[in-house]
């Protein structure tokens, strides 16, 4: 097996005195996508963030695409074609939707093989969104919830990325956004991009995902594929149903 | 005043309009991006006028003018963006006051350097070649260049609306202003983008400085004059708002030139010299709108910046080193007057650095547990002073009565400023802090008759037994140490809690049942009455009080000094008090440029120590200890 296109050794991230992921490691092959499962507060959004270089302390070694990014700064990371999603979407709300775009907006990449990977546009996204499509010139402040859901996903896409964190994509939106979601993250991981999916919902992991970590108090407890999470219902127990 | 008049004053008051919208309208894209209070911008607006009255006369002509006011933008926009990429890109992760600390200091070094360059007299620039002229309007003579002033300043909104709307720039300024963070997660190099802005931003202040040239002299003091007249523009406007800054430039300067025209008008009996009021107005103006609108006139409400630099550590109480250390210090303390014995003047630096202890200690009760950064802790200090001096003035009070009284005074004009204080937070409430010391200050400068004006209040000196150097510092220790240890106990009082909790998450802090906003407005009156002390002390001290003493520069040195020794510590008001007053008096004594020195050594200290002296040793240490702990 080729070398992952993210790997994650070691990782420990703190808040001021509060440390809140230990000896984290992980790994998302090239064109996978890989669930990160845990409860409100089991270091899903840590980790992630950590990896996306925005948390100010953390430790461990982090590898992308061939690169070394651990305690690169974000914008580095983001140009390598590391694509996040926040749970919080962070909408520039005073900004329309096609500025919203523009920002996210990067140039076509590679991936280190010499691979292309896919490219996005604005007329792409609008459609594979079409909600956006309907609102180019709506401030991004009077969207609903799953349209600012559908605009902080497209916006990252506007990067081109080779891999991307998504982080609780079907929280708090309505049913039929989390379809969408799940047949985006499908689409996406026909086009070749890779996914690390952030998620509390077995069901919908199970749709998108194809192997399963399983976080708990910022230690990873469980790994393997996401059948065998689905059929695990001890672990499930444990660590996922509230 | 015939209605002509009045018209002609607005129309005098729209082209210096002009002027304040650019150096506003700077400040707030640099601070709506960036979150950096530039104090220094309205240095860079002075460097302006320097350059572009060298360029003016040395080349001459009407190239050396316009083509002059060009350049001198260019070249000040270089300036900014130099000052961005050497210093404050270094400290971008520092808590954000501490940015501040930084373009203080550039505050004395810049205004140093021009000294040094321009030297000390104000230099007249020519008048605008082909704008010498002037035109009737209403029966009077308007200069063509006030004209010409009165639509660069919409034409320069309107272009940077443009710039703002339709370039990618300006996208992304938009964006960053609300989260920049996520801009720099989207791929945007941050640093390049603070560059620009900080470049767009001087470049506006150079431009607005470059203009005014031909209708005022270029002079030192402009720089706290032009930052103080840009901040309650961009704070009346709503930071961050462009349209803002214009509309808030022209209601102030409005206003002001209608209390010229107005001059003294009777009202049945009782007269009001209206052109004294320029000096508050704008002030009041700011207490008014801020208290109606908290965000200005066409601001929202701020977005908790997403802070990069590391969360505050709970205070701890002191541990026994520290107790130890104290005690010790004290005893050296009260030694002093023995060893010092030679020389006198040891005495008068000690009385200096304590009351400067108690002054800092009690604006830093309110900055860092309390978490309300007051930016105009001179008041408090000024009513005190002023309490005191002027119960002996007119009631020939005891010093035990005036130095009681001043306390008092303090406390009420806390309370009274604070309760509208503690309804803003952040900036809002930092310049509404500092409009509300504006007030106290030209009201004690204004009110001659009470206050004896510019002159200020002599012969304020200590009755017996304490009319002697000795005993007097042995009373402002006394005082001091009482003082700081009265306020050390509050903080870890249930009180104390309560301030950090509801400083750290207001939400949660009233869900458990705490009223927030009473528990700050009592810690800003308590603050305030302490400071109160420090300003009784210091009229004693010198033996007189004068406006100038209570002034935005004695606000300033109160934040220099908690920020200097360390917000996050208890300790550090004390040393950065302590460090800086022996600092300023050494200089001050030592060289003719002792701004700039001392502007020098705080930039090198804030590189050195990003969370002041006594939080950079504290940091020291602990590592120390992780790494033994480890090696063991």
């Amino acid at each position: 097996m080729s070398a992952p296109m993210l790997s994650v050794e070691n990782l420990g991230a703190s808040y001021g005195a509060a440390q809140i992921l230990y000896d984290l490691s992980l790994n998302v092959g090239r064109g996978e996508v890989v669930a990160l499962m845990g409860r409100n507060g089991a270091g899903k959004t840590t980790t992630m963030k950590a990896i996306m270089g925005l948390m100010a302390q953390s430790t461990g070694k982090i590898r992308f695409d061939g690169h070394d990014i651990s305690g690169r700064q974000p914008y580095e990371i983001a140009r390598l074609g590391l694509g996040f999603t926040p749970e919080d979407r962070r909408i520039f709300s005073d900004l329309t939707v096609l500025e919203n775009l523009d920002i996210g907006r990067q140039p076509p990449r590679k991936f280190s093989d010499g691979v292309p990977a896919p490219v996005w546009t604005e007329e792409k996204l609008l459609a594979l969104f079409p909600n956006l499509g309907e609102m180019p010139n709506r401030p991004g402040g009077r969207m609903s919830g799953g349209e600012q859901q559908m605009l902080t996903v497209a916006r990252t896409l506007m990067g081109n990325p080779l891999l991307i964190l998504l982080d609780e994509p079907s929280e708090g939106v309505a049913p039929l956004i989390v379809e969408l979601m799940a047949n985006t993250i499908l689409e996406l991981k026909k086009a070749g991009v890779s996914i690390l999916l952030s998620e509390q919902n077995v069901h919908f992991a199970e749709l998108v995902s194809d192997r399963a970590y399983v976080l708990e108090k910022g230690q990873i407890q469980w790994n393997g594929t996401m059948t065998e999470l689905a059929e695990n219902i001890d672990i499930q127990r444990a660590y996922l149903t509230v | 005043m015939s209605f002509n008049a009045f018209l002609f004053q607005a129309l005098n008051g729209l082209s210096a309009a002009s002027g304040l919208f650019f150096v506003a309208a700077g400040l707030s894209l640099i601070f709506g991006v960036t979150r950096i209070v530039n104090i220094a911008h309205g240095s860079l607006y002075m460097i302006g006028t320097y350059i572009a009255y060298s360029i003016a006369t040395k080349v001459g002509g009407a190239v050396g003018f316009w083509g002059g006011i060009v350049l001198t933008a260019l070249l000040v926009a270089l300036i900014g963006a130099a000052i961005e990429i050497l210093l404050l890109r270094r400290i971008y992760r520092a808590p954000e006051l501490f940015q501040l600390l930084a373009t203080f200091a550039l505050v004395l070094v810049i205004n140093d350097a021009t000294l040094c360059i321009w030297g000390p007299e104000d230099l007249l620039g020519p008048r605008a070649p082909g704008l010498t002229g002037s035109i009737e309007v209403l029966g009077r003579r308007l200069p063509t260049y006030d004209i010409f002033l009165i639509f660069v300043g919409p034409f320069v909104l309107w272009m940077l609306h443009l710039a703002l709307a339709k370039t990618r720039f300006g996208r992304l300024m938009r964006a960053a202003t609300q989260d920049r963070e996520m801009v720099g997660a989207l791929g945007v190099n941050q640093a390049m983008l603070f560059t620009g802005v900080f470049a767009l931003g001087a470049l506006l202040a150079g431009l607005g400085g470059a203009l005014q040239i031909a209708r005022e002299p270029a002079t030192l003091a402009t720089d706290l004059i032009v930052i103080g007249d840009a901040f309650v523009v961009v704070v009346v406007g709503g930071m961050g708002s462009i349209s803002g800054a214009y509309l808030a430039a022209v209601i102030i300067a409005e206003v002001k030139a209608l209390c010229i025209g107005l001059g003294v008008v009777n009202f049945g009996g009782f007269t009001v010299n209206f052109s004294k009021l320029t000096l508050v107005a704008e002030f009041l103006v700011m207490a008014a709108v801020l208290i109606a609108r908290p965000y200005g006139l066409l601001g929202r409400e701020q977005v908790a910046v997403r802070s990069v630099a590391e969360p505050e550590e709970p205070l701890r109480s002191a541990t026994a080193a520290t107790k130890i250390a104290g005690l010790i210090l004290l005893v050296v303390l009260v030694c002093l007057p023995l060893i010092a014995k030679n020389s006198p003047y040891t005495l008068v630096l000690g009385i200096d650095v304590l009351i400067a202890v108690l002054f800092a200690t009690s604006l830093h009760f309110i900055m860092g547990p309390g978490g309300m950064h007051s930016f105009g802790h001179a008041a408090y200090f000024g009513l005190g002073a002023y309490g005191a001096a002027l119960l002996v003035k007119w009631f020939a009070a005891p010093m035990g009565l005036a130095l009681a009284a001043a306390p008092v005074l303090a406390l009420v004009g806390a309370l009274l400023f604070g309760w509208f204080a503690v309804r803003l937070s952040g900036v809002y409430l930092a310049m509404l802090t500092l409009a509300f010391a504006q007030i106290v200050w030209a009201a004690v400068f204004q009110w001659e008759t009470l206050t004896g004006g510019s002159n200020g209040v002599l012969g304020v000196w200590p009755s017996v037994p304490f009319d002697s150097r000795g005993a007097f510092y042995f009373l402002t220790l006394a005082l001091a140490a009482l003082g700081v240890l009265l306020l050390r106990k509050f903080l870890f009082a249930p009180f104390g809690y309560a301030m950090r909790a509801g400083r750290d998450s207001p939400l949660r802090a009233e869900a458990i049942g705490l009223d927030v906003k009473r528990v700050h407005w009592l810690a800003f009156a308590i603050a305030g009455g302490i400071c109160g002390i420090a300003g009784g002390l210091f009229a004693f001290a010198k033996g007189s009080i004068s406006p100038e003493t209570i002034g935005v520069s004695r606000s300033i040195d109160g934040l220099v000094m908690v920020l200097l020794g360390g917000i996050q510590t208890l300790t550090g008001p004390i040393v950065g008090a302590s460090v800086y007053a022996v600092l300023q008096d050494f200089m001050m004594r030592s060289t003719e440029y002792w701004r700039a020195l001392l502007g020098g050594i705080i930039l090198l200290l804030v590189l050195a120590f990003p969370s002041g002296i006594v939080g950079g040793f504290v940091k020291l240490i602990s590592r120390r200890k992780t790494t033994s702990k480890a090696a063991s």
